[in-house]
């Protein structure tokens, strides 16, 4: 197997047959042992219990940085090598990371209303996330718009692109500006370490959100190649000779 | 040397001339700077201290509202395809339509500046920084939409849709652009740093925009 041989749909159809079964069950032990150890840990003596909310919310934040990252490496195959599959895998990722982002920004208000008194500060790196929150949501709706979706890939890898050359731009800017606005030492994210009985949790957890992800995103890809091949067999039964001939004789009789 | 400049000349006067719709951009810009003390009130010193970075919303909003333009009216018409046939480096023919294009719309925008900026009981030191940071500003926004535009030129409808693809790029030239215009009102905030950041970003944009553009343009041809 190389990396041409997946470029084959059938082959990586099969491929997935295969490896999705052990994927769901090792990220449900992943998630089972991580939410536990989550419940388990000890509160913290500032936060209390909603320092339980960093185990969903951390891992969502990586997640949802690390499928920009996706998107951009696919959007790099599909460019340079024009390969399907780096198409179909831009495709499945938008959609996933738009919700880690949001589940990230969801869970950090949740958090930051009993922690900070507000729901919404304009801190740099929740502005930053509202930022790529805005520029998945920008890219599915690109994607919807587009009809032809192997048309559409080419264009959209290139936006996809240059977003990612912006992102780090973006961010150090909003660092930049929220800097000038008000001093960092209003409130701080986290202390200076965790402690390793709430790290071990939040590991767990990450590492099952990783996976839960490689899940989804395969699962999205084979439902990507399905919608496909529906597209075409139904752009081919409408192009068939039988097609037009009941047209036709709908039209004379 | 020649076919750069009979292509900046053709752009330019279609899109000033009658149907062309360049003008446009400068109205709007009065209207959202007319809009913006009705929202917020007509206190001449609240006025003040947020004009410039009014000024930049409305030079902001006004540059996404031509933006569909840019390449639309070529592709319907096909000029899009001749320009790919004709053999000469893509990336230069976006950077010159590019140019042409503020040079109607980005121009007329940082022209009216001034006088906007009188409504908005700006300073003079105020008024000159915004302008001058508009000059630098207005190109980097013009080569960022560049980039949506040539992504969605296929697209009927895509001008809302390239407005939400712009706005997140476009954030760093106005946190830095607004920085710079608001650095000359205060005692502490310096204003060489953002505006030599500004005008990285714009040189940055020189390079990034057309050459994204131009490769989104190849795609969408055939």
């Amino acid at each position: 197997m190389n990396f041409y041989d997946l470029a084959n749909p059938t082959f990586f159809l099969n491929l997935v047959r295969r490896v999705l079964p052990w994927l769901v069950g090792i990220t449900l032990i992943l998630f089972a042992v991580g939410l536990y150890l989550s419940f388990a840990a000890p509160q913290d003596y500032q936060q209390g219990n909603t320092v339980r909310i960093m185990f969903i919310h951390v891992p969502s934040a990586w997640l949802g940085m690390f499928c920009y990252a996706m998107m951009a490496m696919s959007s790099i195959g599909s460019l340079v090598w024009r390969h399907p599959l780096a198409d179909v895998s831009a495709k499945a990722a938008a959609p996933l990371g738009a919700c880690f982002t949001f589940l990230a920004l969801f869970t950090g208000a949740v958090w930051g209303q009993p922690m900070w008194g507000t729901w919404w500060v304009w801190d740099a790196r929740l502005t930053s996330f509202l930022v790529l929150f805005i520029m998945y949501l920008g890219i599915i709706a690109l994607w919807k718009t587009m009809d032809d979706p192997n048309k559409a890939a080419r264009p959209i890898a290139i936006l996809t692109l240059v977003g990612a050359l912006n992102l780090p731009i973006i961010k150090f800017s909003v660092d930049w500006w929220n800097t000038l606005h008000q001093p960092a030492s209003v409130f701080r994210m986290d202390g200076p370490t965790i402690h390793p009985s709430l790290l071990t949790p939040l590991m767990v957890m990450a590492l099952a959100f990783t996976f839960f992800f490689i899940m989804m995103h395969l699962m999205s890809m084979r439902n990507e190649i399905y919608r496909r091949r529906i597209r075409a067999m139904r752009m081919r039964a409408a192009a068939a000779p039988s097609a037009r001939a009941t047209v036709a004789s709908a039209k004379n009789a | 040397m020649s076919w750069m400049a009979a292509l900046f000349l053709r752009d330019f006067k279609l899109a000033v001339r009658v149907g062309g719709g360049a003008l446009i951009g400068v109205l709007f810009f009065l209207a959202v700077v007319t809009v913006f003390p009705f929202g917020v009130g007509p206190d001449l010193t609240l006025l003040a201290r947020i004009g410039s970075a009014v000024l930049w919303i409305g030079a902001l909003l006004s540059t996404l509202l031509g933006l569909d333009r840019l390449f639309q009216a070529d592709r319907e018409d096909g000029t899009l395809d001749l320009y790919l046939l004709a053999g000469r480096p893509m990336e230069l023919v976006v950077l010159v339509k590019c140019a042409a294009h503020w040079a109607a719309t980005g121009l007329p925008l940082v022209i009216a500046t001034p006088l906007f900026a009188l409504f908005l009981n700006l300073e003079p030191m105020a008024i000159a920084a915004v302008t001058l940071t508009l000059v630098i500003g207005t190109p980097a926004l013009t080569l960022i939409g560049a980039v949506g535009a040539g992504v969605t030129v296929s697209l009927r409808r895509g001008g809302v849709l390239l407005a939400i693809l712009v706005v997140p790029l476009s954030i760093p030239v106005l946190i830095f652009g607004v920085s710079a215009a608001t650095a000359v009102l205060s005692a502490t905030a310096p204003f060489l740093t953002p505006f030599l950041y500004l005008s990285a970003i714009s040189l940055v944009a020189l390079v990034v925009g057309p050459v994204s553009a131009a490769a989104a343009l190849r795609y969408a041809s055939d």
